[in-house]
């Protein structure tokens, strides 16, 4: 049995991985809602929005100016690969559209494996996130803290957005029937194209706070595309909320497990996904019948 | 009969290949590892190109035969190679039966996250849990290789030549094994499964069984190919069961082409000989796999077929240009055989149902509805829009579940059994909308049919042809002879007309030869020409069988239907002869308003 500081500290690690998760997923299932896409690149968008975090801070040291330049960046990118293909797929059947995102995955890992190669890059924690903050009944490093506090208030910009906005209704009426959305006379086609650049940029904001956490390579992406999938599938496909929850459900598995048996962290989510099937294959906050 | 061209070539040029290559600066290293990847690649496009399921998880299967087999021999477990791939492979499959129970039951989207999920699961098993075993990150050095022939005189199959030529036999072996599924009636319903799974459920095939039947040869295919790869690189590498292996085969099958069992063999030649040669290349050595993404991505977006598809799509013009005409047909049966009943009841109604009621939220669809259908008779059922007609019929059925009452056909309940096992005990339907596999000659459409309750809901007849069975072929001359569909049978059905189409949509639920055979408007869209001649049709069908018609069409309804259900708002509004139908008063309010005597006017 651990100890108990070592399990506090691995909850809070759970919360730190479990918020990124959330942030990652929620991207992919507002995507998978509203356009029917999933999106196999979401991966990679992560990674890339490391990289652009990466550039900018080396070249002008800024961190503020770094994330809100990166996720400019994404957001552009989100708008060039929905316009450039993603669009082409809406009418086609689920497994093209799965082929061609994954195409785009390794079309832009190799693209920063060509320009940065595969050597690990770092991004050193920023002034305002160094050391470790006291407490009380734990001692834990500031930045991931505050890490959890920036998604926090991430995740409930994109709330309030989703649900406290018009273009939000527009976005959750397009979730739950985007072909009569249309027939209403509004343009469903740009809703889906703002949807499509949020899901990316969220990506990519989670991979830019992840950055001075990891050895930095093209690959990056590859086990947040795999987990997020799991987040969805506990959650629920397509549903914020279980997003949300289910990454930090799916956090809290990875960081507790590794407290008692590191070699069983990765292996337990992916049971507990399992059991998850057979018991409510519709995940936490799906509805029967949906997908 | 059978076509052996594909084999024949595929043994001279693998033949050929090592003589050839090898001059162009491929290694036999090469070479065995392509065909390798093949294996793999032909269980994965039975998968994908013939049943429609995108798994991203083959790499979980690749990476336990290969281990298991890898670990027998190395640390002595078994002295025999052979039996060390068979351990290996049957290892994969036993784990693709357990992945595929969970998967199966989802499609789509869900299919392809929970296979990714589960390879990655396999990944980290291999590389923690289990690296006393697998040498986690170092994988298993020291394969040997396998003999033929016992003691002294036993050959060592060495690297070179000699091995190329047995990763050759193999994947000769296992092409035409896999081609003989493609040709048997098992892979004919996989094709159905593809095209359309809704469809293929209600004629009468038991779908996640065969889902799951495939997903496990498809794990045997890649647990033989991850064997076979420690071997001939006396090394079981960890990376197989990374992710990046699954995409690579995907991305392969894709390029190669899908659907062709040869395809994903094409791709691996590309994807392996540019990485061996790219790489040595200073300047481009790191964007090999960019311009193999870009490929890929473009073929997804305008070339579906990949190299492989698209050869075969000129030759078949170029076949079809010069096709011969349709043979001629052996005499039709007499009309239909239909398997026995399982414990028919005597003079119990065909059709009968109590008190059925579907609800959904406050609307009430279908309220408390209790009516017989007479063995053998015509009978009609009809009511103005939004009565419950649809409703009713799916519960019949069970396509959809009533919320209370059941269905009795011949006395037996058949509520909750399922579209499939309805169909099974002898319910055919054909749909309001045609629900036919579009890609599939008139004649596949109708063997898919006739084989449902031939064959019974599952059968793992992978060896013999599909069109061999004769009563099968007689049935469905017999049906192409009944819906006049005899000179369209060998064009795929996508190019018929619309009422060919609307007749091939009957003929197939007539196909599975059912005692009762429900029609969902039959006559919608089609010319008043066609009309008259399916009516004379629908009353042909309906001397030996029990039929159960919704047509909007009331010069049809009155002229072939011997007993009348009107239904109204959900209600059994009344029942009898088309003369007491035609003479009822509230049946005429009915429809000439839809106004009931409280409602204002």
């Amino acid at each position: 049995m651990p100890s108990l500081p070592l399990l506090l500290s691995q909850a809070f690690n759970g919360l730190a991985l479990g918020s990124l998760l959330a942030l990652v997923s929620s991207g992919l299932t507002i995507v998978l809602g509203t356009l029917g896409v999933l999106n196999f690149a979401h991966g990679a968008m992560f990674m890339l929005g490391t990289y652009a975090m990466l550039v900018v801070l080396q070249a002008t040291g800024s961190w503020l100016l770094a994330a809100a330049v990166g996720t400019l960046f994404m957001l552009a990118v989100g708008v060039l690969v929905e316009r450039l293909v993603v669009r082409l797929f809406y009418r086609r059947p689920p497994d093209d559209q799965i082929l061609v995102t994954f195409g785009i995955g390794i079309v832009l890992v190799e693209s920063v494996r060509a320009v940065f190669g595969s050597e690990t890059q770092h991004i050193a924690t920023p002034s305002w996130g160094a050391g470790v903050t006291r407490l009380g009944f734990l001692i834990y490093p500031t930045y991931r803290l505050e890490l959890i506090g920036i998604v926090a208030v991430t995740l409930l910009v994109l709330y309030l957005v989703l649900y406290r906005t018009s273009v939000g209704l527009v976005v959750r009426a397009g979730i739950e029937d985007a072909r009569m959305v249309g027939i209403l006379g509004i343009n469903v086609r740009r809703t889906f194209l703002l949807v499509f650049a949020i899901g990316v940029a969220a990506a990519g904001f989670a991979g830019m706070l992840y950055g001075p956490l990891v050895s930095i390579t093209p690959d990056l992406g590859d086990s947040f595309l795999v987990q997020a999938f799991v987040v969805i599938v506990i959650g629920g496909l397509g549903s914020f909320p279980g997003a949300v929850v289910g990454g930090l459900i799916a956090g809290e598995i990875i960081s507790i497990t590794s407290a008692f048996n590191s070699a069983y962290s990765e292996v337990m989510l992916y049971a507990v996904m399992a059991l998850l099937l057979v018991a409510r294959p519709q995940g936490l906050f799906g509805t029967e019948g949906r997908v | 009969m059978r076509s052996l061209l594909p084999e024949a070539v595929l043994v001279a040029a693998l033949l050929a290949t090592p003589f050839v290559f090898i001059h162009l600066g491929a290694s036999y290293d090469l070479m065995e590892r392509v065909l390798d990847w093949g294996i793999l690649g032909i269980g994965f496009d039975l998968l994908f190109g013939w049943t429609g399921l995108l798994s991203f998880g083959q790499a979980a299967f690749f990476g336990t035969g290969g281990f298991v087999s890898a670990y027998l021999l190395v640390y002595h477990v078994i002295g025999s190679v052979w039996l060390a791939l068979a351990i290996g492979t049957v290892a994969a499959g036993m784990f693709g039966l357990l992945v595929g129970w969970l998967a199966v039951r989802r499609i789509g989207i869900y299919f392809a996250m929970i296979t990714l999920a589960f390879g990655q699961m396999a990944f980290f098993m291999e590389n923690s849990p289990l690296s006393a075993y697998t040498g986690g990150e170092n994988g298993i050095p020291g394969v040997p290789v396998p003999t033929i022939g016992f003691g002294a005189s036993a050959i060592s199959i060495r690297p070179g030549l000699p091995m190329y030529f047995l990763l050759a036999a193999m994947f000769v072996a296992c092409f035409i094994l896999a081609r003989r599924i493609t040709q048997s009636p098992f892979g004919l319903v996989l094709r159905a499964i593809k095209e359309n799974t809704a469809r293929a459920a209600m004629l009468g095939h038991a779908v996640p069984r065969y889902k799951l039947a495939t997903f496990v040869i498809a794990a045997l295919f890649a647990g033989l190919a991850g064997g076979l790869l420690g071997v001939l690189q006396s090394f079981m590498p960890p990376d197989a069961f990374s992710l990046d292996t699954s995409g690579q085969l995907v991305v392969q099958t894709v390029i190669g082409g899908v659907g062709t069992l040869i395809g994903p063999t094409i791709g691996a030649a590309l994807w392996l000989w540019l990485r061996d040669n790219l790489q040595l290349i200073p300047q481009v050595g790191a964007l090999w796999k960019l311009v193999l993404g870009l490929v890929f991505v473009v073929l997804v977006i305008v070339l579906r077929r990949g190299i492989c598809g698209e050869i075969r799509e000129i030759w078949r013009r170029r076949q079809h240009a010069a096709a011969p005409p349709p043979a001629p047909m052996l005499a039709p049966l007499e009309m239909p055989l239909a398997a026995p009943l399982v414990r028919a009841r005597r003079d119990a109604p065909a059709l009968e149902t109590r008190d059925l009621a579907k609800h959904y939220g406050g609307l009430r669809a279908v309220d408390g509805m209790s009516f017989a259908i007479r063995s053998g008779s015509i009978h009609a059922v009809i009511g103005p829009n939004g009565a419950g007609k649809s409703t009713l019929f799916k519960m019949l059925l069970d396509e959809v579940h009533p919320t209370e009452g059941e269905v009795l056909l011949h006395g037996n309940r058949i509520t909750g059994l399922g579209a499939t096992r309805a169909a099974q005990l002898g319910i055919g339907k054909s749909n309001q909308l045609n629900h036919l596999f579009l890609d599939l000659t008139v004649r596949e459409n109708l063997r898919i049919a006739a084989l449902a309750r031939r064959r019974g809901p599952f059968r793992l007849d992978v060896l013999r042809r599909a069109d061999s069975i004769t009563d099968v072929e007689r049935q469905i001359d017999g049906v192409l002879a009944t819906m006049d569909l005899g000179d369209r049978a060998n064009v795929p059905s996508h190019i018929l007309a619309y009422g060919e189409k609307r007749r091939l949509e009957i003929g197939m639920a007539l196909a599975t030869g059912p005692h009762v055979l429900l029609l969902d408007e039959p006559l919608a869209g089609m010319s008043p020409a066609e009309r008259a001649s399916t009516r004379g049709l629908i009353r042909n069908i309906g001397r030996d069988r029990t039929l159960v018609i919704v047509e909007h069409d009331m010069d049809a309804v009155f002229e072939l239907a011997e007993r009348i259900t009107v239904l109204y708002e959900g209600t059994l509004l009344a029942e009898g002869t088309p003369d007491d139908i035609q003479r009822n008063q509230a049946v005429q309010d009915a429809y000439l308003g839809g106004l009931r005597e409280h409602e204002p006017a």
